[in-house]
């Protein structure tokens, strides 16, 4: 750990030492108006937003002070519109567990989300498919547009403005970080400077700016990150006729994986992930072209084989024969009739991992810390259990009376999540590795793979709650 | 003549004692019979700091070059559990040593450094004092739990648990003898404006504040102090009397026990060579037993004792029902006392170390470089005759009557 303080410090020393006479000496005449925060958010989207809800609603923060930085405008809160926003997510119920910890699952349910019971996926290139539901027909996940999840948030922030100060429409510029440990006359917090020239410091940093995470760069921290050929088109479907709209669907196309997420009775949410050329295509589509192209990546067998077919059908059998009652039925996705004018968006995809999550006083959540392909929905699940595992830690450190900003506690931090994270990560990389062929011998493979999967209820239980975490 | 508790009651106590005799050298000497035994003390402390400056110098140069620095650690680490924290940053003759102590008081809050197993200990004691104290009240403030409360942190270092102890809302007082821990901790707390509020530090023996601070506080806190007390019984008066009555009393501390021989002294000083040889005397460390007695004996009732154990490997302290080694106490000051009986026999007792200590100081007398254990015999001597005109304040209080 020192010799890892040591090393790393290299990068941010540069800018320690040209900042750093100057504010410590400011400091030690005892001179200086900075604001000094117990916890500083950097970043006001849907994670870094309900990281600060989370703390500020925890009575063991009632003492302390905290701030949100979100370089936005703030969210007016008004009316929903009419239509359905192009952005959504899925949310797992342990996302919603933690929404409603502090009330802002409460505000979603009066607003507007769709639950789904059952998640099939299938193969565009074989028989085979995976179905997820559950025997007592809870609730598997939610579609939630991101705009209700920013409104909630927004109006529980409002909630704890004693507690938690927001400042919008303003960004940091330059951190610096403190020595690993107090020397004679620097200060021991984070320094942050904003962009109109204030000042203010903090005990401990949370980084939660995104994928390009400008926290994680004045850090110096290295991520292991590629982008992926392709990118992602979503839009708003109506379906052709209502239906009960609670599976979501998931095909596997050589070109990439295209899901269809409830909204309501007659609307989905489209995801599609396949190539640039095909997704600028598909964007600049007329309305009718758009949906034929979703239709037919739904229903069409043209990538089927005899060879995979006949495989498949053989285990298909096989498994009926150990297992004659528990069949799971393949289902129909719905077909779709138009799409929401103007809601067709696309944007590049990528995966990233931060080597490191925390530093000294400093904390990396959400796509700051991991980057991850939309193809298993975990994208802002992963962000939401940093932040109840963040909590959680910070929340003992509080009641022991620790330094929130030592590194004591926030190991036990990286350690809890980087073990889930880079598990969800590698198995999400593998599986867009694994889809993204239509050779025989890996069709084959993964054909038996889903198939027996499927079978073996214990295995997807396992999956199911890794994935509802 | 002199029945009462102003005497060097702790380590801490004695090493104030011990610069003050050196600052006497130059100017007044007032507490001291002679001179020769100032320039005794002086010679013996310089011999004895120097391995361990050496040490210390040692550890730097490793760092420097970069070697092993995991193993150091766990290395440098292990030794802490045994050795007195202020004892590492004393204000000396040589500069050159001065500046070392510098270095090392700074080091104090090197959540790595040399201090790592007192900063983790604060998983264990944090808790431990704070639990126990909520249990005192009814109900309590969510964010701030010790609001409220008045806490006397004895022999604070570099206020490792006096903050600790503050973020949870209580008003602390951190006193230690060594300024250069004080500056430290002076300086490590301005930082924090909150903090900076609710601490206050001061460059102090407990003897000193006793009777302005009598029955001030909800809670005394002396952690890794009292095995390195010389009279633990009129300490734990001092302690007592500082208490409000109910108040509670915080012990954590070393066991007197062939492992805690075995690890601590022939171990960590002998073999290994972690602890500067001399550093502790196993005498000095303290049974449950014992303590428990003089703590019953002093009208303060003892509701916990409870056994700690370290892991070098790992850094972390554990519960343990074993109490062979390092242990926590707690005891709450009965809240009307009564006139206590062992008055007479816990005169008889002082008289008798009283004696105790000046034979051994006696014999020590010849050994040049006896060390730190001689110097912590002689230092009853250098105290008493200190205080020997003040009065006593250990006679039992009746604020019911």
């Amino acid at each position: 750990m020192a010799a890892r303080l040591a090393g790393s410090r290299s990068g941010t020393a540069l800018s320690a030492a040209q900042r750093g006479p100057l504010v410590s000496c400011r400091r030690w005449a005892g001179a200086t108006a900075d604001t000094v925060y117990d916890v500083v958010v950097s970043g006001g989207g849907m994670v870094g937003a309900a990281m600060a809800c989370a703390l500020g609603h925890d009575i063991h923060f009632g003492d302390k002070k905290i701030l949100l930085l979100e370089a936005g405008p703030k969210k007016v809160l008004g009316k929903l519109p009419e239509t359905y926003s192009n952005r959504v997510s899925s949310i797992s119920p342990g996302s919603a567990t933690l929404l409603s910890s502090f009330g802002a699952w409460d505000h979603i349910c009066n607003m507007r989300y769709r639950a789904f019971r059952r998640m099939q996926v299938w193969d565009a290139c074989s028989e085979a498919l995976i179905m997820f539901d559950k025997d007592n027909l809870d609730d598997m996940g939610y579609i939630v547009e991101n705009d209700v999840i920013m409104q909630a948030l927004t109006k529980q922030l409002e909630a704890v403005s004693d507690r938690v100060t927001v400042l919008y429409k303003s960004k940091a510029v330059s951190y610096t970080w403190p020595y690993p440990f107090s020397m004679a006359d620097s200060s021991p917090w984070v320094h942050i400077t904003l962009g109109d020239g204030s000042t203010l410091q903090t005990k401990l940093l949370i980084g939660a700016d995104g994928h390009n995470s400008g926290v994680r760069q004045a850090a110096g921290i290295r991520d292991v990150s590629w982008n992926y050929d392709q990118s992602a088109v979503v839009a708003t479907l109506h379906l052709s006729e209502p239906t009960e709209n609670n599976v979501a669907w998931q095909r596997f196309l050589p070109s990439g994986p295209i899901a269809l997420l409830p909204l309501s009775d007659t609307l989905s949410s489209l995801v599609w992930s396949t190539s640039h050329e095909h997704a600028a295509e598909l964007v600049s589509m007329d309305e009718e072209k758009f949906v034929d192209a979703i239709n037919s990546a739904f229903w069409s067998d043209a990538n089927h084989t005899d060879l995979v077919d006949s495989a498949s059908s053989v285990l298909h059998y096989v498994v009926s024969i150990l297992k004659p009652t528990k069949v799971s039925a393949r289902q129909l996705p719905p077909s779709v009739a138009k799409v929401d004018a103007k809601s067709q968006v696309l944007f590049p995809l990528g995966l990233g991992h931060a080597a490191e999550y925390v530093r000294p006083r400093l904390a990396l959540i959400g796509d700051a810390a991991h980057r991850v392909h939309p193809l298993a929905g975990q994208g802002v699940n992963m962000g939401f259990g940093d932040i109840s595992s963040l909590v959680h830690h910070l929340r003992t450190a509080a009641f022991n009376g620790k330094d929130l900003g030592s590194m004591s506690h926030l190991t036990g931090y990286e350690t809890d999540r980087q073990r889930h994270n880079t598990a969800l990560l590698a198995a999400t990389d593998l599986l867009k590795r694994l889809y993204s062929t239509s050779a025989t011998p890996l069709v084959l493979l993964r054909t038996w793979g889903l198939q027996a999967t499927n079978a073996v209820s214990p295995l997807k239980e396992q999956i199911m709650a890794f994935a509802s975490k | 003549m002199w029945r009462g508790c102003k005497l060097s009651s702790s380590g801490s106590r004695f090493l104030g004692g011990l610069r003050s005799v050196y600052r006497g050298t130059r100017a007044d000497c007032p507490r001291l019979t002679t001179s020769a035994v100032c320039s005794k003390n002086q010679l013996s402390w310089t011999l004895q700091i120097k391995p361990w400056v050496v040490n210390e110098y040692r550890i730097m140069w490793f760092k420097s070059c970069s070697m092993n620095f995991a193993f150091l650690n766990r290395m440098k680490s292990y030794r802490l559990p045994w050795i007195r924290p202020y004892s590492t940053s004393r204000s000396t003759v040589d500069s050159n040593e001065v500046k070392t102590f510098l270095a090392l008081a700074h080091r104090w809050w090197d959540e790595q450094g040399v201090y790592a197993p007192l900063h983790s200990m604060n998983d264990l004691r944090v808790p431990f004092i704070r639990d126990n104290l909520l249990k005192t009240v009814a109900n309590h403030q969510p964010g701030k739990p010790l609001s409220g409360m008045k806490i006397l942190d004895v022999g604070c270092g570099g206020g490792l648990l006096t903050e600790p102890l503050g973020r949870l809302g209580a008003s602390v007082i951190g006193i230690d003898p060594v300024d250069e821990n004080i500056k430290t901790a002076q300086h490590h707390k301005s930082f924090d404006p909150v903090l900076d509020k609710r601490i206050e530090y001061r460059a102090c023996s407990l003897e000193e504040i006793v009777e302005e601070t009598a029955e001030t506080f909800d809670a005394v806190v002396a952690s890794e102090v009292v095995e390195h007390v010389i009279d633990l019984e009129t300490f734990i008066q001092c302690c007592c009397q500082v208490l409000k009555p109910g108040g509670s009393l915080f012990i954590t501390t070393i066991n007197k026990t062939q492992l805690s021989y075995a690890l601590g002294i022939v171990f960590a000083e002998q073999i290994a060579g972690i602890v500067p040889k001399g550093t502790h005397t196993w005498e000095k460390f303290v049974s449950p037993e014992k303590l428990e007695s003089i703590l019953e004996s002093n009208g303060l009732s003892v509701q916990t004792v409870t056994g700690m154990l370290y892991n070098p490997f790992s850094g972390y302290w554990h519960w343990s029902e074993n109490t062979s080694l390092n242990y926590a106490a707690y005891a709450v000051k009965s809240s009307v006392q009564e006139h206590s009986g062992p008055e007479f026999a816990l005169k008889g007792e002082r008289e008798e170390l009283r004696a105790e200590a000046s034979t051994n100081s006696g014999l020590r007398w010849d050994h040049g470089r006896a060390g730190l254990r001689s110097l912590v015999e002689e230092n009853p001597l250098l105290d008493r005759g200190s205080f020997a005109g003040r009065s006593c304040v250990s006679a039992p209080r009746t604020p019911g009557h």
